[in-house]
């Protein structure tokens, strides 16, 4: 055992407070924020006594939101499902392309199979509004603008590349010769990649999906450019809350809370299989 | 040849472009006869792993031909070949445990579960890893690792068994017990096997034939007391046999009456023309530049010998090995019994005609082996 003298604990101690402190004030406030009214929240000195009320999950929920100015409607419930839909069917439609191909680049090295890779990484490089331009107007050419399958579509610019990269490095670390092992025995191609590979990459595979859905679930460009209200997501319909008559800090707070906690509860779910993924060293030949 | 299980014919094996990446296996032909234990001899970096995978078809053979049985096999995927290997790396499944992994290899022979066990056990019990059959690959020693991948391989009921490096991780003792037990098991069930090893203890105590390999090119391939008696080459004969040959070059001339080898320029080494063969004579005499190998074992002193100086005089509980410097360079003896000599002490060494390794100075080719052309 290290044996550290108390001032170093006291001092360590501290250190790390500070910098959960920096880290999380931003997400307490919020938190608190989303149980206060506009009035309470716009008081100046803030403060941290006051009498919470649900009011503003009560409005996303409902999806009345009553200003100064009158009850506007809005579509938080529906945007969230949007996000969830989209982010879904995007990250499963990246593993199910992506996931065999990034064991194909792994394995299989062939000519052109470097660019082919980096062709797809590249997508990654351009900024998005840069692409949205001509990707708008292909869309309305093929129909595709103000579709979930035009949207999906998009996503995979986002999702697939950030997949394959990361899953093909880790069925790279896979040592060739336990899957070599398991097709000798007389198994063929497609059993090693089911039996063997996938179970053995499946930590990294999480980890990818994982990033790849926060991804998707943060995209706010694609949407707002691509898709009408009803199709949107929350990162897009969060702006309705800047209303003709002030920001509802509020409802913004609240909507930040319920946007955030699908990603959370995922990324701790998955926690284990992030660390599992981490020490996957212990596969290596 | 119906007996035939294994034909490798001019093969060759290049990483990257054919002629251009790294030739690592050069114009490789043997054959293996059914029910044979060959050995893969080699220094590191040799050849003997590609050898093998190509036979396993995990690399794509880049020239030649392999069959299996009469059956060419070098394009079909490793799945259609029916051979069972033990990897060098292990490459145990990681998720598995030790059972597990041995019993996996048995899953596509459909047997049923009790007779999976039985052999399981009877692996286990054969290659000492009862005790670890529970635990995960992660949790065992490199040595438990090994063996476990060996179990892998051998309870598998294949045509060909190929075995890389099997036993490179395991203590002494158990690798010579191990090596008489696998033997056994090999050779009661008429598997065939391809063993790769650098070590030449096990090649002798293991192998029918032994392979001996060098910068990708099969040096000799021969039953290990012809490798060590008839060595094709210089490098067989240097490399297999402890403590390694003596070697000098020397320089022949004769006449109808003496045959002198002139070692170094400085030590001449006497003998009688009649004492060879009049082919051996003609080809020796033919060559005149060449190297004179001796076996350490086969150095006799004598008190009339030529003269040399004991460098070391060393007592190994068994027998003496003695280095004296002579002709240049450093000749090695080995005795069975202790010798009484100080270092600095002179001694006379004497080289039996029937006991010289002669080999072509240039290609390294053998010439003659004592009385008898090469
Ligand atoms: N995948 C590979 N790519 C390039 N060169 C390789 C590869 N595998 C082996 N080599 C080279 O081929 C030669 C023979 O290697 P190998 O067959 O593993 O030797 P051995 O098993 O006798 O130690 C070595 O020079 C090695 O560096
Ligand atoms: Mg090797």
């Amino acid at each position: 055992m290290e044996t550290t003298s108390p001032l170093e604990r006291i001092f360590r101690f501290v250190a790390l407070s500070l910098v959960v402190l920096f880290f999380m004030f931003p997400i307490v406030w919020i938190f608190l924020m989303s149980f206060q009214t506009n009035e309470t929240i716009l008081t100046i000195p803030p403060t941290i006594v006051f009498s919470p009320t649900l009011s503003n999950y009560a409005a996303l929920i409902t999806g009345k939101l009553t200003t100064s100015a009158g009850t506007l409607d809005i579509a938080f419930m529906r945007n969230l499902m949007n996000s969830v839909f989209l982010s879904v069917t995007s990250v499963a439609l990246s593993l199910v392309l992506g996931v065999p191909a990034a064991y194909a680049f792994a394995r299989h090295k062939f000519r052109g199979s470097e660019d082919i890779a980096f062709t797809l990484l590249s997508f990654r490089f351009a900024p998005p509004l840069l692409v949205l331009l001509p990707l708008t107007q292909y869309f309305q050419w093929l129909g595709l603008s103000d579709t979930y399958v035009g949207l999906i579509w998009v996503y995979q610019l986002i999702c697939l590349p950030l997949i394959l990269w990361i899953v093909r490095g880790y069925f790279e670390d896979i040592s060739a010769d336990v899957e070599y092992a398991y097709r000798i025995a007389g198994h063929s191609w497609f059993a090693t990649f089911r039996k063997i590979a996938l179970p053995l990459a499946g930590p990294g595979i999480a980890a990818a999906g994982l990033l790849a859905f926060i991804f998707a679930w943060n995209n706010f460009v694609f949407a707002l450019v691509l898709a009408s209200a009803d199709k949107q997501p929350v990162t897009v319909g969060a702006l309705a809350f800047v209303t003709s008559s002030g920001i509802q800090y509020g409802q913004i707070a609240a909507a930040i809370v319920l946007s955030v906690t699908p990603t959370l509860a995922l990324a701790l779910y998955a926690q284990r299989y992030l660390v599992e993924g981490l020490s996957l060293g212990a596969v290596k030949g | 040849m119906s007996d035939t299980a294994l034909l490798i014919k001019n093969v060759d094996k290049f990483y990257g472009p054919i002629d251009h990446g790294v030739h690592a296996v050069r114009n490789i032909s043997m054959d293996i006869r059914k029910g044979e234990i060959i050995a893969l001899l080699g220094s590191s970096g040799c050849g003997k792993t590609s050898t093998l995978r190509m036979v396993a078809g995990f690399e794509a053979v880049s020239r030649g031909t392999i069959s299996l049985k009469g059956r060419e096999v070098h394009t079909l995927p490793p799945v259609r070949r029916n051979v069972a290997m033990a990897f060098e790396g292990y490459s145990l499944y990681p998720p598995l445990t030790v059972k597990e992994n041995i019993a996996f290899a048995l899953k596509s022979s459909r047997l049923s579960q009790s007779v999976v066990e039985e052999k399981v056990a009877y692996i286990a019990r054969l290659l000492e890893i009862e005790d670890i059959l529970h635990r995960y690959p992660s949790s065992i020693s490199g040595g438990q690792q090994q063996r476990a991948s060996l179990g892998r391989a051998l309870i598998r009921d294949a045509d060909l068994h190929l075995l890389d490096e099997p036993m490179g991780q395991l203590e002494p003792q158990l690798r010579a017990v191990l090596r008489g037990r696998i033997k056994h098991y090999i050779k009661e069930r008429g598997l065939t096997a391809i063993l790769v090893t650098h070590d030449q203890t096990e090649a002798n105590a293991l192998a029918d034939r032994i392979a001996v390999m060098e910068g990708g090119e099969l040096q000799q391939y021969d039953t290990p007391q012809k490798i060590k008696e008839r060595p094709a080459n210089l490098f067989t004969g240097t490399f297999v046999g402890e403590p390694p040959m003596n070697v000098f070059e020397a320089e022949i001339s004769g006449d109808d009456d003496r045959m002198v080898f002139a070692l170094n320029g400085d030590v001449r080494l006497e003998y009688r023309t009649a004492d060879f063969q009049p082919d051996v004579r003609k080809a020796l005499l033919q060559r005149r530049r060449v190297v004179v190998g001796i076996r350490p074992y086969s150095v006799r002193r004598v008190a009339n010998g030529v003269p040399a100086r004991v460098a070391v005089n060393q007592w190994l509980g068994d027998q003496t090995h003695i280095a004296a410097d002579f002709a240049g360079g450093t000749m090695v003896l080995v005795e069975h019994d202790r010798a009484d000599l100080a270092l600095g002490e002179t001694i006379g060494i004497r080289l039996d005609p029937d006991s010289l390794h002669v080999f072509d100075a240039a290609s390294g080719a053998a010439v003659s082996h004592g009385r008898e052309l090469a």
